[in-house]
């Protein structure tokens, strides 16, 4: 069965899109969120995950993306503190949060063996996109430095994800 | 103390029991911002391994043959003592674009 991309993966291709493309590049602010957000967006999978998962190796990478994410996110957020920057919400975080619940939803009619296969499908797909839209448009428009290379390392964190997500997904095959 | 068997000890304490590894050393490895350094590294069976995990995240340093599987939590610095010889690839777990290489001579 192939899996369709979660509605959040499109969303994150609007910051590729016309809407953005026209002279809008995100402010730090707005990148900040942005990447919060996505952030919070995997914890929230994950729990879900750690609660409905049968498959061990599944449960324990939902709990590996709980924890990075976390860390990652309170990095963040004492960045935006030091930096004393608020965080602005956004179209992009908007529609990015509007469209994992949805995929929240549609994950949680599913069960078994076909919820885990779902689950880490969604999870190679997400962090691939997520990690497009850092390389492509988030990091080139970062202007203070440090924010940059939190999403420089940002970057590296979840092309680890999503490494280990697609050797997940193969064993369970 | 005559001569002959001074000499004798001194080849005992130079030449080492047997069984007693001869100069087990301590080696670190720092793991920072995702980067196992230095990324290859030549030790001794007996010699110990310092693993020094710089980041606020928690990697492995798990051995692609199955020889060694660390974890090294946030922030801490775990050790652990080489115990076969061969040249190993390892990796983080969790992080698997991590990777480096142990040379461990017999």
């Amino acid at each position: 069965m192939f899996v369709r991309l979660s509605a959040a993966i499109a969303a994150l291709s609007i910051l590729g899109s016309p809407a953005l493309a026209q002279g809008a590049k995100p402010t730090d602010p707005q990148i900040a969120h942005i990447a919060y957000t996505a952030g919070v967006i995997d914890i929230a999978a994950a729990k879900q995950a750690i609660e409905k998962a049968g498959n061990k190796d599944v449960k324990s990478f939902a709990q590996d993306m709980v924890r990075d994410h976390e860390a990652v996110n309170k990095q963040a957020l004492d960045l935006v503190k030091k930096l004393k920057v608020t965080p602005e919400d956004n179209d992009t975080s908007k529609t990015l949060s509007k469209q994992a619940s949805e995929k929240l939803t549609e994950l949680a009619k599913l069960k078994g063996a076909d919820y885990d296969k779902a689950y880490v499908a969604n999870e190679v797909a997400y962090h691939k996109a997520v990690n497009g839209a850092l390389e492509t448009q988030l990091i080139p428009s970062a202007s203070n430095a440090e924010l940059k290379s939190l999403l420089q390392t940002g970057l590296k964190i979840f092309q680890g994800h999503q490494q280990h997500a697609e050797q997940v997904a193969a064993k369970l095959k | 103390m005559r001569p002959g068997r001074y000499l004798r000890a001194m080849a005992a304490l130079l030449f080492g029991a047997i069984g007693v590894p001869a100069h087990a050393a301590t080696i670190q490895i720092t793991i920072d911002n995702l980067v196992f350094a230095p990324a290859e590294v030549s030790a001794k069976v007996g010699d110990t391994i310092e693993w020094i995990n710089k980041d606020v995240l928690a990697h492995t340093a798990t051995a692609r043959n199955g020889d060694f599987d660390v974890t090294t939590p946030p922030k801490k610095t775990v050790t652990s003592v080489l115990k076969k010889a061969g040249s190993v690839e390892y990796y983080c777990r969790y992080h698997p674009n991590m990777k480096a290489v142990l040379t461990i001579a017999p």
